[in-house]
């Protein structure tokens, strides 16, 4: 594909902290490689704006590989931006045209605060996983990695589960805010696997009401997570999640 | 909710079943022998009880629900997210309902509550529930209401029949495909037959 450069204009969620009001600034960028990554883009006006004395724009990355679940962009109304499977840091500038305007907002819900522009608190994700998205670890000596048998289309789904890399992009993209796709996934892939089995009962209460206790949204089935997730986590996973947990509430003691 | 909605799905296949009688075309004898089974029976009796608190369960819970999850977003985007990953009516539901229910209570004046309380509420005489229909839908107004509400219910049901079942935990892929097929054809087969109705008795197709 042909480089070819442009001229953008970029309309950023702007919040100082998590007790102020946010608003849009509007910037314009000029000669932008369409050979860039959208957050090279960023990066790009940062470096004017602290040249101009101005605060840069904050944003979550790490790995700018697709594979850490840090960026979390909502750009023109749609969680990582217009690519499918993709994360925002491997939206490339190719995507776009001289010209274009582009809207980029933080992760909405009342369970992921703005701590800063576009960054957001997804700590609530990471207290689901504490409440039970582990297994008890043999601390023994490494077992023989064919003492338990698995059967391949169990892995697999278990293996397609176990690939969501907890970005949030299912609650930002659902109506409702809900972290079923996410909580599923996590539920699925040890669920699927014998060494989940002992905790699978409890596991699945314990993630349910965490995540009820971090006011996430209930799950309508509408799709929108999925069809967002940039690892093509299936929705299949949650009706999966649906009857794990009525088959576990049936026999809970309490 | 989504027992619930399986269960007024059910009662759908019963009253477009029964309803389906006025097309025997011998003057709404054979309906009126189904309606007068299902007004005068004890059990059956009990059992609109039973779907009387399904419905009304389905509705308040479906209303509260709505509101719960409208609350979880208070700040929203400036872009909303539309049709880009998910069906509008998927979206809509709370709204489709809503009109579901408007217009089920305009139903239940027009035919439930006059023959109920004919009968004293309990199990005495009925009207002539054939002659009724025919009576009211000569009104060009009610007839669009009920093919509008019918609609309404068909994409009520285009996602609400798939979603059931996921809900009930239902994760088969095949049978999930299998599923949300049949919700489709049910959404499309069932509603369609209820909005015949009313266009037969206005247009004069029966006998």
């Amino acid at each position: 594909m042909e480089q070819y450069n442009m001229n953008l204009t970029l309309k950023v969620w702007r919040q100082k902290n998590k007790d102020t009001k946010g608003s849009f600034a509007t910037y314009n960028v000029k000669d932008i490689s369409s050979e860039m990554s959208f957050l090279e883009m960023i990066d790009v006006l940062n470096e004017d704006l602290i040249k101009e004395g101005k605060d840069p724009i904050a944003f979550d990355h790490d790995c700018r590989e697709g594979i850490c679940g840090m960026c979390s962009m909502y750009v023109n109304g749609r969680p990582h931006g217009p690519w499918q499977r993709n994360t925002v840091c491997q939206l490339h500038m190719r995507a776009y045209k001289d010209g274009d305007t582009i809207v980029i907002e933080p992760w909405r819900a009342n369970s992921f605060p703005v701590v800063k522009d576009l960054m957001v608190d997804r700590s609530a994700l990471d207290r689901i996983i504490q409440a039970g998205g582990y297994v008890s670890v043999n601390t023994g000596s490494p077992q023989d990695a064919n003492a338990i048998p698995v059967e391949r289309e169990r892995a697999e789904a278990a293996f397609a589960a176990a690939a969501c890399i907890g970005c949030g992009a299912c609650v930002a993209a659902c109506k409702n805010s809900s972290a079923m796709l996410f909580l599923s996934a996590k539920v699925a892939h040890l669920a699927l696997l014998p060494q989940g089995e002992p905790e699978r009962k409890p596991r699945v209460m314990n993630m349910v009401a965490q995540m009820d206790k971090e006011g996430f949204g209930s799950c309508t089935n509408t799709g929108a997570c999925e069809a967002v997730c940039p690892k093509g986590i299936s929705i299949d996973n949650i009706a999966r999640l649906n009857g794990e947990y009525m088959l576990s509430a049936a026999v809970a003691s309490k | 909710m989504a027992l619930t909605g399986l269960f007024l799905i059910a009662f759908l296949v019963v009253h477009a079943g029964l309803n389906a009688c006025i097309w025997a075309n011998d003057g709404g004898k054979m309906f009126n022998a189904g309606a007068h089974f299902m007004g005068s029976t004890v059990v059956v009796r009990i059992l609109e009880i039973g779907l009387m608190v399904g419905f009304l369960l389905h509705a308040v819970q479906g209303i509260m629900i709505e509101i719960q999850n409208r609350s979880k977003r208070k700040i929203g985007y400036a872009v909303p997210m539309g049709n880009k990953g998910s069906k509008w009516f998927s979206r809509w539901m709370g709204l489709l309902g809503t009109l579901v229910l408007i217009f089920v209570i305009i139903h239940l004046a027009h035919f439930w509550i006059p023959n109920r309380s004919h009968q004293g509420w309990l199990l005495g005489e009925e009207i002539n529930l054939y002659e009724s229909m025919k009576e009211i839908f000569q009104n060009p107004v009610v007839v669009i209401i009920y093919i509008a509400g019918c609609i309404s219910l068909a994409w009520h049901l285009a996602h609400g029949f798939q979603s059931a079942f996921r809900t009930v935990g239902v994760h088969n892929h095949k049978y999930l495909t299998m599923l949300r097929s049949c919700g489709y054809a049910f959404s499309v087969i069932v509603p369609l037959t209820f909005i015949m109705m009313p266009l037969s008795f206005y247009f004069g197709w029966l006998s």
